[in-house]
């Protein structure tokens, strides 16, 4: 069910939890808010799931307003950042109680209980209690438990944060293809960057209370509308220059045409690592200057490295790399760097 | 719980009847006060005027200052020794891992689960043959037996809710063992420590079964006080409640102030 | 060479001994010798006669009637004080602990002697009362079983409230949440997950307060007036008038017997509820 989220505004004494977040995440879609601690994203979360009454604003579920609705009405999943999977249930105690609550014959919730469990591949955990499972096994429980009430909307609250980055991988796959597969819609809540791109249909980036972009991942990453949304997704360079008649000039690295000609004044230009060039291939670029190698890092299947332009701001580079290929560029030599104007992105200001 | 939408009447009714309890605890406190206050020279309430004249019988009365200040020194004596024991042996208790360790736990915390009265007489029939009864220091080292408990609760709490691996860091820092406990350990103990203190204090300040047996003649303060409320009830009893009454405040500000909730969380163990 | 983990073992004992020397001298020995002067003649006797002869039965059961009673009152009351506790605001929660926590430092003899000033015939209480024109004659509200009542309940209460106060603290508060979530009524939320996970406080306060209850001996002998005996009591008496230490032995070997029997009867029966809920 469509959820349609306007103008909330949450404060706690003088702190101003959410300052207005307009927000719509439509039938069967994936959006993930993502933000730093402190940006408000717990606050609205809670705010959709029932556990906080804003201040002002709205949260519609399809056709229904359900900002004061408590929250066993609202007919919500949530899997919360600890699972909060009742210690003293057994797994399909857990999984019954929601059908329970609901006044389900016992027959029926025996047969969905069983499904619920072999949709999230525990079929033989039934009787088991939380603290004998594995904390991806308690994860999946929790994700069966907040899907076995057919919700209107389900809401993941940093699900995967305590689990190691493998399992942690294959559950995000896992649990992106149960919700394409129940078409839910999902609300999903992090702070790990990584995690919004992979997963996502939509991202909202939020900060200080508010949304900041909403976009898909590419959009999100390719064209940030603040520096803030910039520095957080992915690393970048912030370039500050100048547009004058057309043209932008960067301090260092001269003067170029870009695609689409800002406005004349001071402009920020967002790099990312990856599309700067080195090399002889910096030399033919319009923007180009003489660096200083200050660190060189091997990342695996890439090479980070730190670098000193003349004249300009460090600057950050990275480039694919296998690991039996040679080192780009040692630390402390002298190299070329450049980028073309098709590379670079205006970061909006305000 | 969820928050409350409804303003709930259940809210009042709980809050209600918390009060009534809360006053259930305090009034038998609170109603020593006038009375430790009346001109009569007997009970009667309300006191008719006021007068420290009970306070100045206490205060005036060697019988009463005597028992007074052997229970002060009883009660001190008691304090240094179950914490000099008493955190020590939290250190083997919590830490050890030799298997038949919980049947010392179960002997450490046995004191609270026996009944006094059974422990009072054994100790009695052991001091009357060893001619201790009468001697102060007898019944401090017999109340120790009874603080250890606390001591170990209080401080073995806080010692499960420390990370050793800061003894070990500091042990990698070129300290040996016992500097790393009293340098690193016992200053993280402390709010347990001070809670314990002075639970162990009022605990032996405040004993009468065992001094029952074991004061003698040497009569400690509780004991002297039960004789006289055999005896007959005039209210130089409530100026000496009210007096006692103070100082567990005073003792209970001080374990508030420095013990930073350890006794309340832990007493719940 | 010994290893790093046995030398620990060994120093952690050398801390413990101390303590365990004087805890073995002057608690374990001295329990141990009373206990074992029941059966000193080498009869069995005096146990014969603690165990069978009707009035020392029925004073047993006369305490542990007083001691379930206690039990049951103070559950009652500290059930639903534990729950205010756990949800008050930070000024009601000090406020509650200064309640619960000064009384419980204040010596059972002060109590108990404010308790005998209010309830007695020409007490605060009954003067009140009369002054009123609510009653005629004085209440006894004294030197009976109800007087006996309040005054252990007033000493044991905190000793229920806090072990429920602090099991109901270790609720992660993501539960209830998430059975509110899941659809469930507040008396639901209640019904199957706060009252099941609070249970080991319960049980925890319960044995303590049956077993310190059983023991119990200054509150009913200065509130009972004489009418209320317990156990404890008639051990006192058997020292101290009688001068009959093997049949004080032998009442001692029954008291600590029942006290442990129930004592590990609800950790066993609260242990088997736990995993059947």
């Amino acid at each position: 069910m469509r959820l349609d989220v306007q103008g909330i505004v949450k404060r706690f004494g003088a702190v101003t939890a959410l300052n207005g977040v307009d927000l719509a995440v439509e039938e069967g879609e994936f959006l993930t808010i993502l933000g730093p601690s402190g940006s408000g994203k717990t606050t609205l979360l809670k705010a959709v799931a029932g556990f906080e009454v804003p201040d002002a604003g709205t949260v519609r579920l399809g056709d229904r307003d359900v900002t004061t609705a408590p929250a066993r009405h609202r007919n919500v999943g949530m899997v919360f950042q600890n699972y909060a999977l009742f210690p003293h249930m057994t797994v399909a105690e857990n999984l019954a109680f929601p059908l329970e609550m609901r006044g389900t014959g016992k027959a029926a919730i025996a047969r969905r209980v069983a499904e619920a469990l072999a949709l999230v591949e525990l079929g033989g955990y039934a009787e088991r209690l939380p603290r004998q499972l594995s904390g991806g096994q308690q994860q999946r429980v929790a994700l069966a438990r907040a899907i076995i009430f057919d919700p209107s909307l389900l809401l993941l609250d940093e699900p995967f944060g305590a689990l190691d980055r493998k399992l942690r991988e294959s559950l995000q796959l896992e649990v992106r293809r149960l919700q394409r597969r129940l078409k839910l819609t999902t609300l999903f809540i992090t702070h790990d960057q990584e995690e919004a791109l992979v997963m996502s249909d939509r991202i909202a980036v939020m900060d200080q209370g508010r949304i900041q972009q909403l976009g898909t991942p590419g959009e999100i990453y390719d064209f940030p509308v603040t520096r803030f949304v910039a520095n957080f997704i992915g690393e970048s360079n912030l370039i500050e220059a100048t547009a004058q008649g057309g043209r932008v000039s960067v301090p260092g690295f001269g003067t170029m045409t870009l695609p689409e000609a800002p406005a004349p004044g001071p402009v920020t230009l967002l790099l990312r690592p990856e599309a700067l060039r080195l090399g002889a291939e910096a030399g033919a670029a319009a923007c180009h200057a003489t660096a200083t190698v200050l660190e060189s890092v091997f990342l695996g299947l890439s090479v980070k490295l730190r670098l000193q332009p003349e004249g300009a701001p460090e600057m950050l580079a990275r480039l694919p790399l296998r690991p039996s290929d040679p080192p780009p560029a040692a630390e402390g030599s002298t190299i070329t760097i450049g980028f073309r104007p098709e590379d670079v992105h205006v970061v909006p200001r305000g | 719980m969820p928050p409350d939408r409804r303003g709930g009447i259940g809210n009042w009714l709980l809050a209600a009847f918390a009060t009534l309890v809360f006053i259930f605890l305090m009034l038998p406190l609170l109603v020593v006060f006038p009375i430790s206050f009346s001109s009569a020279s007997y009970l009667q309430f309300p006191p008719p005027g006021f007068s420290w004249q009970w306070y100045q019988r206490y205060f005036g009365d060697p019988d009463w200052i005597d028992s007074t200040i052997r229970s002060f020194q009883i009660a001190a004596l008691c304090t240094a020794l179950s914490m000099l024991l008493g955190v020590p042996l939290s250190f083997l208790l919590v830490r050890s891992r030799r298997r038949g360790i919980w049947l010392l736990d179960r002997l450490a915390a046995a004191p609270i689960i026996v009944p006094t009265i059974i422990l009072s007489i054994g100790l009695y029939s052991i001091f009357a043959r060893l001619q201790l009864i009468g001697e102060w220091y007898g019944i401090a080292v017999a109340h120790t037996v009874l603080a250890l408990p606390f001591v170990m609760i209080l401080v073995g709490a806080g010692l499960r809710g420390f990370d050793e691996s800061q003894e070990q860091a500091a042990i990698g820092l070129g300290a040996s063992w016992a500097t790393a406990i009293l340098r690193i350990t016992l200053p993280q103990l402390r709010p347990s420590m001070i809670s314990a203190g002075f639970l162990a204090f009022i605990s032996s300040f405040d004993e009468l079964v065992v001094a029952m047996f074991l004061s003698g003649a040497e009569k400690t303060l509780p004991k002297k006080m039960f004789d006289n409320i055999l005896m007959e009830i005039d209210p130089t009893i409530a100026a000496v409640s009210v007096t006692q009454i103070l100082l567990v405040a005073v003792c209970l500000g001080l374990t508030t102030l420095f013990g930073k909730g350890a006794l309340a969380t832990t007493l719940s163990r | 060479m010994s290893s790093p983990a046995a030398r620990r073992e060994r120093a952690l004992l050398l801390m413990g001994l101390p303590a365990l020397l004087l805890l073995g001298v002057l608690f374990a020995w001295p329990v141990l010798r009373l206990l074992s002067m029941s059966v000193e003649d080498g009869s069995l006797e005096h146990l014969q006669r603690a165990v069978l002869d009707d009035l020392y039965l029925a004073v047993l059961f006369d305490s542990l009637k007083i001691a379930g009673f206690v039990t049951v009152i103070c559950l009652v009351i500290a059930y639903p004080l534990a729950f205010w506790l756990s949800r008050a605001s930070k000024i009601g929660l000090a406020l509650g602990m200064f309640a619960l926590l000064l009384p419980f430092w204040t010596s059972v003899l002060v109590r108990t002697y404010a308790w005998m000033v209010l309830l007695g015939r020409s007490g605060v209480i009954n003067r009140m009362l009369r002054d009123w024109g609510l009653i005629e004659s004085p209440l006894p509200l004294l030197h009976n079983l109800g007087g006996v009542l309040i005054g252990m309940v007033h000493v044991l209460l905190p000793y229920m409230v806090l072990p429920i106060y602090a099991a109901l603290l270790r609720i992660d508060p993501d539960l209830p949440r998430a059975a509110e979530g899941l659809g469930a009524p507040r008396s639901a939320i209640f019904r199957r997950v706060i009252l099941p996970l609070s249970l080991p406080g319960v049980a925890a306060g319960c044995a303590l307060v049956f077993v310190l209850s059983l023991g119990f001996f200054i509150t009913p002998a200065l509130l009972g007036g004489g009418r209320v005996i317990m156990i404890a009591m008639l051990i006192e008496q058997q020292v101290r008038e009688l001068l009959d230490w093997p049949f004080a032995a032998a009442l001692s070997v029954v008291l600590l017997a029942v006290t442990l029997a129930i004592y590990a009867a609800i950790n066993r029966l609260t242990k088997g509820a736990r995993l059947a809920s």
